[in-house]
Protein backbone atom coordinates (compact mmCIF):
# COMPACT_ATOMS: atom_id res chain seq x y z
CA UNK A 1 0.00 0.00 0.00
CA UNK A 2 3.23 2.48 0.28
CA UNK A 3 1.96 3.39 -3.26
CA UNK A 4 -1.23 4.64 -2.63
CA UNK A 5 -1.76 8.22 -0.87
CA UNK A 6 -3.04 7.68 2.41
CA UNK A 7 -4.80 11.00 2.63
CA UNK A 8 -6.90 10.04 -0.26
CA UNK A 9 -8.15 6.40 1.20
CA UNK A 10 -8.71 8.45 4.74
CA UNK A 11 -11.51 10.47 2.92
CA UNK A 12 -12.38 8.11 0.55
CA UNK A 13 -13.67 5.55 3.28
CA UNK A 14 -15.26 8.63 4.78
CA UNK A 15 -13.13 9.14 7.92
CA UNK A 16 -12.12 12.50 9.23
CA UNK A 17 -8.80 13.63 7.74
CA UNK A 18 -5.70 14.91 9.41
CA UNK A 19 -3.03 16.71 8.10
CA UNK A 20 -0.45 18.84 9.91
CA UNK A 21 2.07 20.67 8.71
CA UNK A 22 6.10 20.40 8.18
CA UNK A 23 8.23 23.41 6.93
CA UNK A 24 11.61 21.88 5.77
CA UNK A 25 14.21 23.58 7.60
CA UNK A 26 16.44 26.56 6.51
CA UNK A 27 19.41 24.10 6.45
CA UNK A 28 20.56 21.05 4.69
CA UNK A 29 20.01 18.33 7.56
CA UNK A 30 17.75 15.54 6.65
CA UNK A 31 17.77 15.03 10.48
CA UNK A 32 15.34 17.72 11.16
CA UNK A 33 12.63 16.79 9.03
CA UNK A 34 13.20 13.09 10.40
CA UNK A 35 12.92 14.65 13.83
CA UNK A 36 9.60 16.65 12.79
CA UNK A 37 8.53 13.31 11.01
CA UNK A 38 9.35 10.95 14.54
CA UNK A 39 7.11 14.00 16.44
CA UNK A 40 4.37 13.86 13.89
CA UNK A 41 3.86 9.74 13.10
CA UNK A 42 0.45 8.00 13.90
CA UNK A 43 -1.01 11.24 14.58
CA UNK A 44 -1.97 12.59 11.73
CA UNK A 45 -2.79 11.14 8.13
CA UNK A 46 -0.54 13.38 5.67
CA UNK A 47 1.97 15.84 6.71
CA UNK A 48 2.25 18.89 4.35
CA UNK A 49 5.34 20.32 3.50
CA UNK A 50 5.77 24.00 2.92
CA UNK A 51 7.69 25.29 -0.38
CA UNK A 52 9.89 27.81 0.60
CA UNK A 53 6.86 29.48 2.66
CA UNK A 54 6.97 33.17 3.18
CA UNK A 55 9.38 33.45 0.33
CA UNK A 56 12.17 32.82 2.80
CA UNK A 57 14.71 30.06 1.41
CA UNK A 58 14.51 26.53 2.81
CA UNK A 59 15.52 22.68 2.14
CA UNK A 60 13.26 22.13 -1.33
CA UNK A 61 9.79 20.80 -0.19
CA UNK A 62 10.73 18.12 -3.04
CA UNK A 63 13.57 16.85 -1.33
CA UNK A 64 12.15 16.39 2.15
CA UNK A 65 9.09 15.10 0.77
CA UNK A 66 11.19 12.19 -0.36
CA UNK A 67 12.73 11.82 3.29
CA UNK A 68 9.20 11.87 4.57
CA UNK A 69 8.05 8.59 1.78
CA UNK A 70 11.37 7.24 2.67
CA UNK A 71 10.37 7.45 6.28
CA UNK A 72 7.46 5.40 5.79
CA UNK A 73 4.61 9.00 6.23
CA UNK A 74 2.55 10.17 3.58
CA UNK A 75 4.07 13.51 2.59
CA UNK A 76 1.46 16.46 0.89
CA UNK A 77 4.15 18.30 -1.64
CA UNK A 78 3.48 22.06 -1.28
CA UNK A 79 4.35 24.12 -4.51
CA UNK A 80 4.09 27.30 -5.62
CA UNK A 81 4.29 28.98 -8.96
CA UNK A 82 6.26 31.85 -7.66
CA UNK A 83 9.62 30.53 -8.55
CA UNK A 84 9.02 27.89 -11.43
CA UNK A 85 7.60 28.47 -15.06
CA UNK A 86 5.29 25.44 -16.68
CA UNK A 87 8.47 23.89 -17.65
CA UNK A 88 10.05 23.21 -14.34
CA UNK A 89 6.95 22.62 -12.34
CA UNK A 90 5.55 20.03 -14.80
CA UNK A 91 8.88 18.43 -14.32
CA UNK A 92 9.02 18.54 -10.55
CA UNK A 93 5.89 16.74 -11.10
CA UNK A 94 6.75 13.76 -12.82
CA UNK A 95 9.52 13.71 -10.34
CA UNK A 96 7.37 13.72 -7.51
CA UNK A 97 5.22 11.15 -8.65
CA UNK A 98 8.37 8.75 -9.26
CA UNK A 99 10.11 9.33 -6.00
CA UNK A 100 6.14 7.63 -4.96
CA UNK A 101 4.97 11.38 -3.74
CA UNK A 102 1.09 11.27 -3.92
CA UNK A 103 -0.48 14.17 -2.76
CA UNK A 104 0.00 17.60 -4.07
CA UNK A 105 -0.89 21.18 -3.14
CA UNK A 106 -1.12 24.00 -5.62
CA UNK A 107 -0.52 27.18 -4.38
CA UNK A 108 0.58 30.61 -5.80
CA UNK A 109 3.19 31.21 -3.25
CA UNK A 110 3.92 34.42 -1.03
CA UNK A 111 5.25 37.53 -3.02
CA UNK A 112 8.71 37.55 -2.62
CA UNK A 113 9.05 40.28 -1.18
CA UNK A 114 7.58 39.52 1.96
CA UNK A 115 10.92 36.83 2.37
CA UNK A 116 15.02 36.82 2.36
CA UNK A 117 15.18 37.26 -1.02
CA UNK A 118 12.75 40.23 -2.14
CA UNK A 119 15.30 40.87 -4.90
CA UNK A 120 13.80 37.64 -6.85
CA UNK A 121 12.13 37.80 -9.92
CA UNK A 122 8.54 36.73 -9.45
CA UNK A 123 8.00 33.83 -11.94
CA UNK A 124 4.13 33.42 -11.79
CA UNK A 125 4.00 32.02 -15.42
CA UNK A 126 1.10 29.55 -14.45
CA UNK A 127 -1.56 30.61 -11.71
CA UNK A 128 -2.09 28.29 -8.77
CA UNK A 129 -5.78 27.15 -10.91
CA UNK A 130 -4.28 26.66 -14.47
CA UNK A 131 -0.97 24.61 -12.21
CA UNK A 132 -4.16 22.46 -10.81
CA UNK A 133 -5.50 22.19 -14.11
CA UNK A 134 -2.00 21.31 -16.23
CA UNK A 135 -2.02 18.30 -13.45
CA UNK A 136 -5.17 17.23 -13.58
CA UNK A 137 -4.25 16.58 -17.23
CA UNK A 138 -1.08 15.15 -17.14
CA UNK A 139 -2.74 12.52 -14.70
CA UNK A 140 -5.58 11.71 -16.62
CA UNK A 141 -5.07 12.19 -19.93
CA UNK A 142 -1.24 11.86 -19.80
CA UNK A 143 -0.99 15.48 -22.08
CA UNK A 144 1.39 18.11 -20.60
CA UNK A 145 0.46 21.29 -21.54
CA UNK A 146 1.06 22.27 -24.98
CA UNK A 147 -0.42 19.05 -26.35
CA UNK A 148 2.34 16.42 -25.40
CA UNK A 149 1.63 13.00 -24.87
CA UNK A 150 3.69 11.78 -21.65
CA UNK A 151 5.18 8.19 -21.70
CA UNK A 152 3.49 7.27 -17.94
CA UNK A 153 0.90 9.87 -16.54
CA UNK A 154 1.94 10.83 -12.98
CA UNK A 155 -0.24 9.65 -9.37
CA UNK A 156 -1.34 12.39 -7.54
CA UNK A 157 -4.23 13.78 -5.24
CA UNK A 158 -4.41 17.35 -6.10
CA UNK A 159 -5.38 19.91 -3.74
CA UNK A 160 -5.39 23.68 -3.50
CA UNK A 161 -5.85 26.21 -0.55
CA UNK A 162 -9.29 28.38 -0.42
CA UNK A 163 -9.08 31.30 1.72
CA UNK A 164 -12.37 31.98 3.07
CA UNK A 165 -11.83 35.10 4.74
CA UNK A 166 -10.17 37.37 1.86
CA UNK A 167 -12.15 40.05 0.35
CA UNK A 168 -14.31 39.90 -1.56
CA UNK A 169 -16.35 36.94 0.25
CA UNK A 170 -18.60 36.28 -2.78
CA UNK A 171 -16.21 35.43 -5.42
CA UNK A 172 -14.05 33.38 -2.48
CA UNK A 173 -16.78 30.44 -3.60
CA UNK A 174 -16.45 31.25 -7.33
CA UNK A 175 -12.75 30.91 -6.91
CA UNK A 176 -13.08 27.45 -4.95
CA UNK A 177 -15.60 26.32 -8.12
CA UNK A 178 -13.05 27.00 -10.41
CA UNK A 179 -10.18 25.69 -8.31
CA UNK A 180 -12.85 22.30 -7.96
CA UNK A 181 -13.69 23.00 -11.60
CA UNK A 182 -9.74 22.72 -12.50
CA UNK A 183 -9.38 19.73 -10.83
CA UNK A 184 -8.58 20.20 -7.15
CA UNK A 185 -9.50 16.69 -5.32
CA UNK A 186 -9.07 18.33 -1.81
CA UNK A 187 -8.89 21.51 -0.11
CA UNK A 188 -7.23 23.07 2.83
CA UNK A 189 -8.31 26.30 3.52
CA UNK A 190 -6.64 29.50 5.80
CA UNK A 191 -6.26 28.97 9.40
CA UNK A 192 -10.10 29.29 10.70
CA UNK A 193 -10.81 31.85 13.75
CA UNK A 194 -13.78 33.24 12.81
CA UNK A 195 -16.01 30.19 12.54
CA UNK A 196 -19.37 31.87 11.63
CA UNK A 197 -17.54 33.45 8.47
CA UNK A 198 -15.90 30.02 7.75
CA UNK A 199 -19.51 29.02 7.50
CA UNK A 200 -21.31 31.24 6.01
CA UNK A 201 -18.62 30.67 3.48
CA UNK A 202 -18.94 26.54 3.70
CA UNK A 203 -22.98 27.52 2.75
CA UNK A 204 -22.46 29.37 -0.04
CA UNK A 205 -20.20 26.80 -1.26
CA UNK A 206 -22.40 23.61 -0.21
CA UNK A 207 -25.23 25.24 -2.28
CA UNK A 208 -23.13 25.21 -4.96
CA UNK A 209 -22.44 21.60 -4.50
CA UNK A 210 -18.81 21.92 -4.28
CA UNK A 211 -18.60 20.11 -0.65
CA UNK A 212 -19.66 17.30 -2.10
CA UNK A 213 -16.88 17.37 -5.29
CA UNK A 214 -13.80 18.01 -3.10
CA UNK A 215 -13.02 17.36 0.30
CA UNK A 216 -12.68 19.71 2.51
CA UNK A 217 -10.18 20.48 4.92
CA UNK A 218 -10.01 23.13 7.70
CA UNK A 219 -7.17 24.36 8.84
CA UNK A 220 -6.08 25.36 12.27
CA UNK A 221 -3.27 27.18 14.00
CA UNK A 222 -2.79 26.94 17.69
CA UNK A 223 -1.83 30.31 19.06
CA UNK A 224 1.01 30.52 21.47
CA UNK A 225 0.02 34.17 22.76
CA UNK A 226 -1.94 37.42 22.14
CA UNK A 227 0.98 38.62 20.35
CA UNK A 228 0.76 35.91 17.96
CA UNK A 229 -2.99 36.62 17.77
CA UNK A 230 -2.89 40.10 17.58
CA UNK A 231 0.43 39.71 14.95
CA UNK A 232 -1.87 37.64 12.50
CA UNK A 233 -4.56 39.41 12.93
CA UNK A 234 -3.08 42.91 11.67
CA UNK A 235 -0.03 42.07 9.58
CA UNK A 236 -1.05 38.84 8.04
CA UNK A 237 -3.09 39.16 4.84
CA UNK A 238 -5.94 37.30 4.54
CA UNK A 239 -6.10 36.03 8.51
CA UNK A 240 -9.42 36.86 10.15
CA UNK A 241 -8.96 36.77 13.74
CA UNK A 242 -11.53 38.16 15.83
CA UNK A 243 -11.11 40.44 19.02
CA UNK A 244 -12.84 37.41 21.31
CA UNK A 245 -9.94 35.19 20.34
CA UNK A 246 -7.40 37.78 21.19
CA UNK A 247 -8.98 38.51 24.63
CA UNK A 248 -9.53 34.90 25.32
CA UNK A 249 -6.05 34.64 24.80
CA UNK A 250 -5.04 38.03 27.05
CA UNK A 251 -7.44 36.89 29.84
CA UNK A 252 -5.17 33.81 30.95
CA UNK A 253 -1.94 34.20 32.70
CA UNK A 254 1.38 33.96 30.47
CA UNK A 255 2.28 30.48 31.70
CA UNK A 256 -1.16 29.08 30.60
CA UNK A 257 -1.23 30.88 26.95
CA UNK A 258 -0.21 28.03 25.37
CA UNK A 259 -2.53 25.43 27.07
CA UNK A 260 -5.32 28.02 26.07
CA UNK A 261 -4.45 28.14 22.41
CA UNK A 262 -4.37 24.73 22.15
CA UNK A 263 -8.26 24.49 24.08
CA UNK A 264 -8.86 27.20 21.60
CA UNK A 265 -7.87 25.12 18.15
CA UNK A 266 -9.48 22.07 19.92
CA UNK A 267 -12.77 23.58 20.39
CA UNK A 268 -12.34 24.97 16.75
CA UNK A 269 -11.60 21.36 15.68
CA UNK A 270 -14.91 19.91 17.19
CA UNK A 271 -17.08 22.46 16.10
CA UNK A 272 -15.36 21.67 12.34
CA UNK A 273 -16.22 17.92 12.72
CA UNK A 274 -20.27 19.05 13.33
CA UNK A 275 -20.04 20.52 9.67
CA UNK A 276 -20.70 18.11 7.30
CA UNK A 277 -19.40 19.55 4.45
CA UNK A 278 -15.89 19.67 6.18
CA UNK A 279 -14.51 16.18 5.84
CA UNK A 280 -10.91 16.96 7.43
CA UNK A 281 -8.61 19.33 9.71
CA UNK A 282 -5.43 20.35 8.82
CA UNK A 283 -3.47 21.71 11.89
CA UNK A 284 -0.65 24.54 10.84
CA UNK A 285 1.09 24.76 13.98
CA UNK A 286 4.19 26.49 12.34
CA UNK A 287 7.37 25.94 14.67
CA UNK A 288 5.39 23.96 17.11
CA UNK A 289 4.89 20.31 16.31
CA UNK A 290 5.14 19.06 19.69
CA UNK A 291 1.10 20.83 19.70
CA UNK A 292 -0.06 18.36 17.07
CA UNK A 293 -0.32 15.19 18.69
CA UNK A 294 -2.55 16.97 21.83
CA UNK A 295 -4.55 18.50 19.63
CA UNK A 296 -5.34 15.69 17.83
CA UNK A 297 -5.86 13.46 21.17
CA UNK A 298 -7.57 16.05 22.72
CA UNK A 299 -10.20 16.52 19.85
CA UNK A 300 -11.00 12.63 19.96
CA UNK A 301 -9.04 11.73 16.82
CA UNK A 302 -6.79 9.09 17.94
CA UNK A 303 -5.94 6.37 16.88
CA UNK A 304 -5.94 7.14 13.18
CA UNK A 305 -7.41 4.85 11.06
CA UNK A 306 -4.87 3.54 8.74
CA UNK A 307 -1.37 3.54 9.93
CA UNK B 1 4.22 56.31 -22.58
CA UNK B 2 6.63 55.64 -21.54
CA UNK B 3 8.24 56.31 -17.72
CA UNK B 4 11.60 57.03 -16.24
CA UNK B 5 13.21 58.45 -13.75
CA UNK B 6 17.15 60.71 -13.83
CA UNK B 7 19.42 58.46 -12.08
CA UNK B 8 20.91 59.77 -8.97
CA UNK B 9 24.00 62.72 -10.10
CA UNK B 10 26.54 60.93 -8.72
CA UNK B 11 26.13 57.95 -10.99
CA UNK B 12 26.34 60.20 -14.10
CA UNK B 13 28.89 61.97 -12.87
CA UNK B 14 30.78 59.45 -12.66
CA UNK B 15 29.83 57.77 -16.31
CA UNK B 16 30.99 60.85 -17.98
CA UNK B 17 34.04 61.65 -16.36
CA UNK B 18 36.24 60.38 -18.98
CA UNK B 19 34.66 62.98 -21.51
CA UNK B 20 35.61 66.37 -22.19
CA UNK B 21 32.88 67.65 -24.03
CA UNK B 22 29.73 66.09 -23.71
CA UNK B 23 26.26 67.17 -24.73
CA UNK B 24 22.97 66.42 -22.73
CA UNK B 25 20.58 65.30 -25.37
CA UNK B 26 17.06 65.50 -24.33
CA UNK B 27 13.68 64.05 -25.89
CA UNK B 28 10.70 65.85 -26.52
CA UNK B 29 8.01 62.86 -26.23
CA UNK B 30 7.42 60.25 -23.21
CA UNK B 31 10.33 60.94 -21.23
CA UNK B 32 9.18 65.22 -21.02
CA UNK B 33 5.75 64.21 -20.22
CA UNK B 34 6.81 62.32 -17.27
CA UNK B 35 9.39 65.39 -16.45
CA UNK B 36 12.39 63.48 -16.38
CA UNK B 37 13.70 64.14 -20.02
CA UNK B 38 12.13 66.80 -21.60
CA UNK B 39 13.65 70.15 -22.60
CA UNK B 40 13.48 71.59 -18.87
CA UNK B 41 15.15 68.63 -17.17
CA UNK B 42 17.92 68.72 -19.48
CA UNK B 43 18.85 72.42 -19.22
CA UNK B 44 18.27 71.48 -15.60
CA UNK B 45 20.82 68.73 -15.51
CA UNK B 46 23.29 70.49 -17.72
CA UNK B 47 23.63 72.91 -15.43
CA UNK B 48 23.64 70.43 -12.88
CA UNK B 49 26.50 68.94 -14.11
CA UNK B 50 28.26 72.16 -15.32
CA UNK B 51 28.10 73.71 -11.30
CA UNK B 52 29.28 70.52 -10.35
CA UNK B 53 32.15 70.53 -12.52
CA UNK B 54 33.23 74.37 -11.76
CA UNK B 55 33.35 73.09 -7.85
CA UNK B 56 35.60 70.44 -8.40
CA UNK B 57 37.71 72.53 -10.94
CA UNK B 58 36.86 70.26 -13.68
CA UNK B 59 37.48 71.54 -17.53
CA UNK B 60 34.32 69.77 -18.66
CA UNK B 61 32.53 71.36 -21.90
CA UNK B 62 28.52 70.23 -21.21
CA UNK B 63 26.02 71.22 -24.01
CA UNK B 64 22.83 70.74 -24.37
CA UNK B 65 19.90 70.21 -27.03
CA UNK B 66 16.25 68.43 -26.84
CA UNK B 67 15.21 66.73 -29.95
CA UNK B 68 11.28 66.03 -30.91
CA UNK B 69 12.00 61.95 -30.51
CA UNK B 70 15.11 60.35 -29.90
CA UNK B 71 13.72 56.85 -31.01
CA UNK B 72 13.25 57.94 -34.18
CA UNK B 73 15.40 57.92 -36.48
CA UNK B 74 14.07 60.89 -38.67
CA UNK B 75 14.67 62.59 -35.64
CA UNK B 76 18.06 61.49 -34.52
CA UNK B 77 19.29 62.67 -37.96
CA UNK B 78 19.60 66.19 -36.39
CA UNK B 79 22.64 65.17 -34.59
CA UNK B 80 24.52 64.67 -38.05
CA UNK B 81 25.30 68.34 -37.85
CA UNK B 82 26.69 68.34 -34.14
CA UNK B 83 27.91 65.27 -33.53
CA UNK B 84 31.75 65.94 -34.57
CA UNK B 85 32.18 68.63 -31.29
CA UNK B 86 31.82 66.22 -28.79
CA UNK B 87 33.47 63.01 -27.14
CA UNK B 88 30.04 61.74 -26.08
CA UNK B 89 26.06 61.77 -25.35
CA UNK B 90 24.43 61.70 -22.19
CA UNK B 91 21.20 60.93 -23.65
CA UNK B 92 17.97 61.93 -21.62
CA UNK B 93 15.83 59.34 -23.69
CA UNK B 94 13.97 55.99 -22.47
CA UNK B 95 16.46 53.07 -23.04
CA UNK B 96 14.82 52.56 -26.48
CA UNK B 97 16.00 56.55 -27.04
CA UNK B 98 19.98 55.97 -26.24
CA UNK B 99 20.11 52.83 -28.16
CA UNK B 100 18.74 54.51 -31.40
CA UNK B 101 20.78 57.31 -31.36
CA UNK B 102 23.75 54.84 -30.36
CA UNK B 103 22.99 53.08 -33.02
CA UNK B 104 23.28 55.51 -35.58
CA UNK B 105 26.65 56.68 -34.65
CA UNK B 106 28.27 53.71 -33.67
CA UNK B 107 31.78 55.72 -33.13
CA UNK B 108 30.16 57.68 -30.23
CA UNK B 109 29.58 56.77 -26.62
CA UNK B 110 26.08 56.95 -25.67
CA UNK B 111 25.56 57.65 -21.80
CA UNK B 112 21.92 56.90 -19.93
CA UNK B 113 21.00 59.44 -18.11
CA UNK B 114 17.45 57.81 -16.83
CA UNK B 115 16.39 54.44 -15.69
CA UNK B 116 13.35 53.60 -17.84
CA UNK B 117 10.65 52.50 -15.92
CA UNK B 118 7.61 51.38 -17.19
CA UNK B 119 4.58 51.84 -19.53
CA UNK B 120 2.25 53.95 -17.66
CA UNK B 121 -0.38 57.16 -17.18
CA UNK B 122 -0.17 60.18 -15.77
CA UNK B 123 -2.57 60.13 -13.07
CA UNK B 124 -1.79 63.83 -11.94
CA UNK B 125 0.89 66.01 -11.29
CA UNK B 126 3.78 63.55 -10.45
CA UNK B 127 2.34 60.76 -10.36
CA UNK B 128 2.94 57.95 -13.07
CA UNK B 129 1.47 54.30 -12.79
CA UNK B 130 2.21 50.77 -14.60
CA UNK B 131 -0.56 49.65 -16.30
CA UNK B 132 0.40 47.72 -19.60
CA UNK B 133 3.24 45.00 -20.36
CA UNK B 134 3.16 45.09 -23.66
CA UNK B 135 2.52 41.44 -23.70
CA UNK B 136 1.31 41.47 -27.74
CA UNK B 137 -2.12 39.67 -26.74
CA UNK B 138 -4.53 42.37 -25.59
CA UNK B 139 -6.91 40.78 -22.83
CA UNK B 140 -8.65 44.44 -21.72
CA UNK B 141 -12.07 42.78 -23.07
CA UNK B 142 -12.18 39.88 -20.72
CA UNK B 143 -10.65 42.07 -17.56
CA UNK B 144 -13.18 45.17 -17.51
CA UNK B 145 -10.38 47.12 -18.71
CA UNK B 146 -8.01 46.50 -15.90
CA UNK B 147 -4.98 44.41 -16.93
CA UNK B 148 -3.87 41.82 -14.09
CA UNK B 149 -0.71 41.10 -15.63
CA UNK B 150 0.36 44.58 -15.23
CA UNK B 151 -1.74 45.34 -12.06
CA UNK B 152 -2.08 42.30 -10.03
CA UNK B 153 1.45 41.33 -8.10
CA UNK B 154 1.49 37.82 -8.63
CA UNK B 155 -0.07 38.28 -12.62
CA UNK B 156 -2.72 36.37 -11.88
CA UNK B 157 -5.50 35.44 -14.78
CA UNK B 158 -7.68 33.97 -12.17
CA UNK B 159 -7.35 36.07 -9.48
CA UNK B 160 -7.76 37.19 -6.53
CA UNK B 161 -5.67 35.75 -4.35
CA UNK B 162 -6.15 34.94 -0.54
CA UNK B 163 -4.12 38.20 0.27
CA UNK B 164 -7.02 40.47 -0.78
CA UNK B 165 -7.93 42.72 1.90
CA UNK B 166 -10.62 45.31 1.98
CA UNK B 167 -9.65 45.91 -1.54
CA UNK B 168 -6.23 46.52 -0.88
CA UNK B 169 -2.93 44.05 -2.44
CA UNK B 170 -0.61 42.27 0.67
CA UNK B 171 2.05 43.13 -0.99
CA UNK B 172 2.03 46.80 -0.36
CA UNK B 173 -1.84 48.39 1.43
CA UNK B 174 -1.64 51.14 -0.26
CA UNK B 175 -1.58 49.26 -3.71
CA UNK B 176 -5.15 48.67 -5.29
CA UNK B 177 -6.21 45.06 -5.67
CA UNK B 178 -6.41 44.34 -9.22
CA UNK B 179 -9.05 42.17 -9.14
CA UNK B 180 -11.22 43.68 -6.93
CA UNK B 181 -11.24 46.43 -9.74
CA UNK B 182 -12.02 43.87 -12.11
CA UNK B 183 -14.71 42.50 -9.72
CA UNK B 184 -16.01 45.82 -9.01
CA UNK B 185 -15.99 46.84 -12.91
CA UNK B 186 -17.34 43.64 -14.00
CA UNK B 187 -20.26 43.74 -11.43
CA UNK B 188 -21.33 47.09 -12.54
CA UNK B 189 -21.62 46.04 -16.53
CA UNK B 190 -23.47 42.62 -15.26
CA UNK B 191 -20.70 40.79 -16.23
CA UNK B 192 -19.72 38.95 -13.62
CA UNK B 193 -19.76 35.38 -15.61
CA UNK B 194 -16.70 35.53 -16.96
CA UNK B 195 -15.11 35.55 -13.77
CA UNK B 196 -16.30 31.83 -13.36
CA UNK B 197 -14.55 30.56 -17.00
CA UNK B 198 -10.62 29.51 -15.96
CA UNK B 199 -8.42 31.39 -18.27
CA UNK B 200 -5.60 29.24 -19.87
CA UNK B 201 -2.13 30.39 -19.14
CA UNK B 202 -1.15 32.97 -21.19
CA UNK B 203 1.13 32.50 -24.50
CA UNK B 204 4.29 34.48 -23.25
CA UNK B 205 5.91 33.61 -26.64
CA UNK B 206 4.27 36.93 -27.90
CA UNK B 207 6.22 38.84 -25.70
CA UNK B 208 9.65 36.71 -25.18
CA UNK B 209 9.58 34.30 -28.09
CA UNK B 210 12.81 34.94 -29.88
CA UNK B 211 14.95 37.88 -28.98
CA UNK B 212 13.74 41.84 -29.32
CA UNK B 213 10.03 41.97 -31.01
CA UNK B 214 9.57 43.42 -34.06
CA UNK B 215 6.86 44.77 -36.16
CA UNK B 216 7.07 44.45 -39.53
CA UNK B 217 3.93 46.73 -41.92
CA UNK B 218 4.63 46.54 -45.78
CA UNK B 219 1.69 48.50 -46.14
CA UNK B 220 4.12 51.38 -44.25
CA UNK B 221 7.28 50.84 -46.00
CA UNK B 222 7.97 52.43 -49.77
Amino acid sequence: MNNISRLKRVLENGDFAVTAECGPPKGADPEVVLRKAEILRGKVDALNVTDNQTAIVRMSSLAACSLLKKAGLDPVLQMVVRDRNRIALQSDILGASALGIRNLLCLSGDHQVFGNQPEAFGVFDLDSIQFVQAVKTMRDEGIILGGESLASSPDIFIGAAANPFADPLEFRVIRLAKKIEAGAGFIQTQCIYNIERFETWLNMAADRGLTEKAYILGGVTPLKSPGMAKYMKNKVSGMDVPDDIIKRMEGVPKDKQREEGIRICVETILRLREMPGVKGVHVMAIEWEDAVGEIVEKAGLLPRPIS
Amino acid sequence: MITAERKPIDEIREMIAPFKKVLALGCGSCVAECASGGEKETAMLASALRMAAKMDREDVQISEMTIDRQCVNEFVIQLDDVIDKYDAILSLGCGAGVQAVADMFPEVPVIPALNTEFMGETKGQGLWVESCLGCGDCMLYYFAGVCPLARCSKQLLNGPCGGSMNGKCEVNPEVPCAWQLIIDRLSGFGALDRLEMIYPPKDWSKKQGTGPRKIVREDQQR
